[in-house]
């Protein structure tokens, strides 16, 4: 469905005026790829993605997307990559003050010249697709943390983007919700062919979803690991990938290895 | 390759041919008679040929959405192996019946359930209202015994923040109010000579009643909405939850402070209004009326009497409870979320400004009853 769109990362600096978080890191993201970026709280994960959703620049390095340098691009030219992403943020992040279906519909009728009744329809399949089928006119405060994020993912899918970002997808959410969750990124994923980018530090999360992914170590301020979640756990590259795919050792102690 | 949708039907069998790019694709002229053909042949099946269909979006799958759903509906079978794997899958997830909820939307009620809800809802908030300034007064009680749970440093916060970080704005607004007083009194006495009487309309005027209404306001605006918002927040953010399970009374630790720094600071402040007002008054009386200071001053002095004084520090001493107290409740009877915040900052405002009205009525009716 999706055209091929990738995201390049090339020598990005993260950080706080002169607090650097991640120090001169590279990293390519596939099209059709589920990206996981991991690592331990405090790494920059959400900072990193605050990088790549342009809510914040770089201290240095360019990101791009679609061979388009994100970061030096001008407001414009900004606005119209930002629309073949999608955000979903941790709390879902929808406008209280509007029913599911008014937050679905923003980005419908703020970019596309669709007529109301198939906006409305659009409105109905996106809905469905998330499993939320009937909740149009529902306010964000009568559901569920769950379904809250379905409701969110249901936006961010909304002008169906290439590129979709989601942020701690598992937070706050039990483990059938979260499963549910994930079942849905990979649906997405499959179905639309959409580039999906995760930060999580969700085990279960990680190894269920991810076909890429990179490491961010707190201690060395880089990427200390990357690639298949699954090849990671069987090779690690060092302590501190193995410690934490592991859970400190836990799983390799259970699985008797 | 551009847009191409077209059908055919034979006999009962209706085949849809989509060819191309469906990009945020709504051709009405295509898809009305393609609505037609379905609604009015009644065909008993529908068929897919894709095999020239290049890119598509959502808007080609609400298309096949649409009729899935009619073909549901009419009994119509929907063949759609013709389609794309993924337009396939996405179709089959939108139907998926286990994810579907199962929760229901509250009904919408009738006129006169409404009617009556909104009675229930009056009631309601005048008993939350009576409840909580019992529990306020409770809370004053445990603060007079010494048991209250209340962090000294909270109280000296709002103290600062209603009492050194407000008197810029009190000053400035009195002044103006002093200016304008006596500038619309001027007119009118100048017309006869008695200017002078300027400085005793402003010292009687800001005194009695002015000072503690323009000082109320303000803190009304300021420091009763920060109180609302603060709370708010602290709601939302389920820190009021935090503390009811450490057992410690909201009133107690986020009211009491917040309520004995503005009654104490609020008769100040009234004082302070009185001053700066009479300040105001005193520049249009010595630079537009061209009276003496001196004389000014001395009118001022002798229409000062020390009752309407009084009555006008009470007046801000009640207004700095009301002010606190309506900020409070509507911070903790917040809902938890954004836009609730933003409504209860709204309320405390409002209801602080319609209640310091009320008690004016009410502090001048005992006034005129006593006589004074």
């Amino acid at each position: 469905m999706t055209q091929d769109i990738s995201i390049r990362a090339q020598n990005v600096t993260v950080g706080y005026d002169h607090f650097v978080l991640l120090d001169d890191i590279s990293f390519t993201v596939n099209t059709h790829d589920i990206f996981i970026i991991m690592g331990a709280s405090g790494g920059g994960k959400s900072s990193l993605l605050r990088v790549l959703t342009g809510l914040m620049p770089p201290l240095s390095g360019s990101i791009f997307i679609d061979g388009v340098d994100f970061t030096a691009a001008d407001a414009l030219s900004k606005e119209q990559i930002m629309q073949k992403c999608g955000v979903l943020y941790q709390s879902g992040a929808l406008f209280s003050s509007m029913t599911l279906a008014e937050n679905i519909a923003l980005p419908l009728q703020q970019y596309t010249d669709y007529s109301e009744k198939m906006i409305a329809d659009l409105v109905s399949l996106k809905l469905a697709l998330v499993g939320l089928k009937g909740f149009e006119d529902f306010y964000p405060s009568e559901i569920s943390g769950g379904m809250k994020k379905r409701a969110g993912l249901a936006r961010a899918l909304a002008l169906d983007p290439q590129i979709v970002y989601f942020d701690e997808p598992s937070a706050g959410l039990d483990p059938i919700s979260s499963k549910l969750l994930d079942d849905l990124i990979i649906d997405i994923n499959q179905c639309l062919g959409t580039t999906i980018v995760v930060v999580t530090h969700e085990l279960h999360s990680i190894f269920d979803i991810g076909t890429n992914s990179i490491f961010l170590d707190a201690d060395t301020k880089g990427i200390s690991g990357r690639g298949n979640p699954k090849d990671l756990l069987k090779n690690p590259p060092n302590a501190a990938v193995y410690n934490f795919l592991t859970r400190g050792g836990q799983t390799h102690a259970q699985n008797g290895k | 390759m551009n847009t191409a949708l077209s059908f055919s039907m034979q006999k009962n069998h209706l085949t849809i041919i989509l060819a191309g790019d469906f990009i945020r694709y709504e051709d009405e002229r295509v898809l009305h008679p393609l609505w037609a053909q379905v609604r009015g042949k009644s065909p008993k099946t529908i068929t897919f040929d894709s095999q020239k269909l290049q890119n598509w979006d959502s808007s080609l799958v609400v298309l096949i959405y649409r009729l899935m759903q009619y073909a549901a509906k009419h009994a119509v079978q929907i063949d759609t192996t013709g389609l794309p794997i993924g337009l396939q899958r996405l179709l089959t997830l939108a139907f998926s019946v286990d994810r579907k909820p199962t929760v229901s939307k509250i009904p919408h009620l009738d006129f006169l359930s409404r009617i009556g809800q909104t009675v229930l809802v009056i009631i309601d908030s005048i008993q939350k209202g009576l409840r909580f300034i019992k529990a306020v007064l409770k809370s004053i009680g445990r603060a007079i015994a010494g048991t209250a749970v209340m962090r000294n440093i909270d109280f000296w916060f709002a103290l600062d923040d209603c009492g050194p970080k407000a008197i810029g704005i009190v000053s400035l607004i009195s002044f103006m109010v002093g200016l304008i007083l006596a500038f619309v009194g001027a007119i009118q006495l100048k017309t006869f000579g008695a200017q002078i009487y300027v400085a005793s309309l402003v010292a009687i005027g800001m005194t009695r009643i002015m000072g503690a209404i323009m000082a109320g306001i303000i803190m009304a605006g300021r420091t009763g909405a920060s109180y609302a918002a603060t709370i708010g927040t602290m709601q939302v953010n389920e820190e009021l939850d935090a503390l009811k399970t450490m057992g410690i009374p909201a009133t107690d630790f986020l009211v009491l402070p917040r309520i004995m720094a503005l009654v104490l600071i609020m008769p100040l402040l009234t004082m302070w209004a009185d001053f700066m007002g009479m300040i105001g008054g005193g520049a249009v009386g010595v630079f537009m009326l061209d009276i003496a200071p001196q004389e000014y001053w001395n009118y001022s002095i002798k229409a000062f009497d020390l009752t309407n004084f009084l009555v006008g520090v009470f007046h801000g001493f009640v207004f700095g409870a009301v002010i606190a107290l309506c900020g409070c409740y509507y911070g903790i009877h917040c809902g938890r979320n954004a836009d609730s915040v933003g409504i209860a900052t709204t309320k405390a405002v409002v209801s602080a400004i319609v209640w310091m009205i009320v008690m004016t009525g009410i502090i001048t009716w005992i006034c005129e009853a006593i006589g004074i």
